[in-house]
């Protein structure tokens, strides 16, 4: 313990300096972090294991559901084309609700809608799987989220919420993902935080995870009260850190340490 | 390294559980925190046969410091030129502090072509792994790599 | 659901040695995990996995509870003749799932 509390030292101290965001020519994927035997594991689709998620998800795409006894592709068709582009643009805004929603919200939105099926929980194997096979189609995808003027205030109180110290290690999220990015905590390199990959196979999680789980992670590890699932905190965190992504490829389901 | 009181930590909690789970029921069976060197002889003894196994022929590809021990990738190749005379039977991969000492046994014979095969392990502890190779004339050979797991900065309660 | 993902070449030249690659979906829980409330999760591993081509067996393995979740499994082989590869994983909880794939050899 004695050790953990020499580091978050070392942040604060560097925290004081003040947050700078990183220049577009620095930005870095989580994968660039990895060592070459994790890389290997996300490079080869028969090795990476967030596969067996899109193929799960490429099952129930095609398989009817709901009242109105309809499956996502009666209306969408092939995922292939009808789906190329549409993570790399989420959290989007949401006309129904006024509000951005991301990839998870606006699966169950269509269930409840246009299929008359209960929503999937968070983090449920459906849920992922469905997500993770509308993600894969747009693998190599620039990220385009935030273009949309309508959902300028939310990014702004996602960046306020990055920006923010808390926590009983007061840290906020630049703290570590601007300030220190090129540094490591303990054994783990710090990364510069963007969310390129999700949702991704994390070998901690030995899982497929949202980008939710993983911001709920790692509030926890602040050891700040992490937020529901769902809560609009964290879809304006996810809507901020995307933007701030805009222009990197996406990578899902990525593999993450 | 930071592992020594990580370890610690754990096995602490560990015990601490157990003597709550002790208070409320009157039977506990104490399992062994981690597989000893002894289990890891008495594991290897169990292919062997007591056997000698020599050092040899066999090569472990592990990485030496991995990003985490849940997930470790391990090939295990053999010299051999996979003949119907002479070939790998069988592959057998332990570890020294898991709770158990097995990870896997390997049976191949000579139209695999090549004696090579890979998986991924779980690895609880800094530690070492040993892979065995039983070749047709009956003969043992051996290979060990010492692994340093590094345990993740910020870890999550999974249950 | 239960999915695999096999990578085994479409086709091969007769006496090439190629590599199998296969993928399950498992927790592969160890059994020595507890709850939150101090009781141990059960396991739940994948204990046997067997390749068998046109029939006969190529290659079988013994998992334990040190593999990792969705265990990943290669090896490799001779091919000599068209036919089909037939995967089975085999597991605690009455777990079985079966997978193939086909060659054709030029």
């Amino acid at each position: 313990m004695r050790s953990f509390g020499a580091i978050t030292a070392a942040l604060l101290v560097a925290g004081a300096v003040g947050a700078t965001e990183i220049p577009q020519a620095e930005r870095r994927s989580g994968y660039s972090f990895m060592k070459p035997d994790t890389r290997a594991i996300q490079d080869e689709d028969t090795a990476n294991p967030g596969m067996l998620w899109v193929l799960d998800g490429e099952a129930l795409w095609k398989r009817k559901s709901g009242a109105t006894e309809k499956a996502c592709a009666d209306c969408h068709g092939d995922a292939r084309t009808s789906m190329k582009g549409v993570a790399a643009r989420y959290p989007a805004f949401d006309k129904a609700t006024g509000r951005p929603i991301d990839l998870e919200q606006r699966i169950n939105s269509c269930r409840s809608n246009h299929q008359q099926a209960t929503p999937l929980p968070f983090e449920s194997r459906e849920l992922l799987a469905l997500t993770a096979f509308v993600a894969r189609q747009s693998q190599g995808v620039p990220i385009e989220t935030g273009a949309d003027p309508q959902l300028a205030p939310f990014i702004a109180k996602g960046r306020e919420l990055y920006m923010q110290r808390q926590g009983q290690l007061n840290l906020g999220c630049t703290n570590c993902h601007d300030d220190n990015w090129d540094k490591r905590l303990a054994g783990s390199a710090i990364t510069q935080g963007h969310p390129t990959g999700y949702p991704l196979y994390r070998l901690e999680w030995q899982s497929l995870g949202s980008l939710q789980r993983r911001l709920r992670a790692c509030i926890t590890g602040i050891r700040a009260q992490a937020y529901d699932y769902g809560a609009p905190e964290l879809v304006e965190l996810e809507l901020y850190l995307m933007g701030r992504a805009r222009g990197m490829a996406l990578e899902a389901p990525a593999v993450r340490p | 390294m930071q592992l020594r009181p990580d370890t610690t930590r754990r096995r602490f909690l560990g015990l601490a559980g157990g003597v709550a789970v002790a208070g409320a029921v009157p039977i506990v069976t104490v399992r062994p925190a981690e597989a000893t060197p002894a289990m890891l002889a008495s594991a290897i003894r169990n292919v062997t046969n007591g056997a000698a196994v020599k050092t040899g022929k066999v090569k472990l590809d592990i990485p030496p410091l991995v990003e985490n021990g849940n997930t470790v990738p391990m090939t295990v190749s053999v010299d051999s030129p996979m003949a119907p005379e002479d070939h790998v039977a069988s592959i057998h991969v332990f570890n020294e502090k898991n709770p158990q000492p097995n990870i896997g046994n390997f049976y191949l014979g000579p139209h695999a072509g090549r004696a090579q095969v890979s998986t991924r392990v779980r690895l609880a502890d800094s530690q070492k792994i040993v892979a065995i190779a039983k070749l047709s004339d009956g003969s043992y050979w051996s290979a060990s790599v010492d692994v340093v797991v590094t345990l993740a900065a910020c870890t999550e309660e999974l249950i | 659901m239960a999915s695999a993902l096999i990578n085994v070449p479409a086709k091969a030249k007769r006496g090439d040695i190629i590599e199998i690659k296969t993928l399950m979906s498992h927790i592969m829980e160890t059994g020595y995990r507890h709850t939150a409330t101090g009781e141990v999760v059960p396991r739940d591993i994948i204990t046997s996995f067997t390749c068998r081509f046109n029939g006969a067996e190529i290659f079988r393995a013994d998992l334990f509870p040190a593999i990792s979740a969705n265990p990943f499994i290669t090896f490799f082989t001779t091919v000599t003749q068209s036919g089909k590869f037939e995967f089975e994983w085999i597991g605690d909880k009455g777990f079985s799932e079966t997978a193939s794939a086909s060659i054709t050899v030029e």
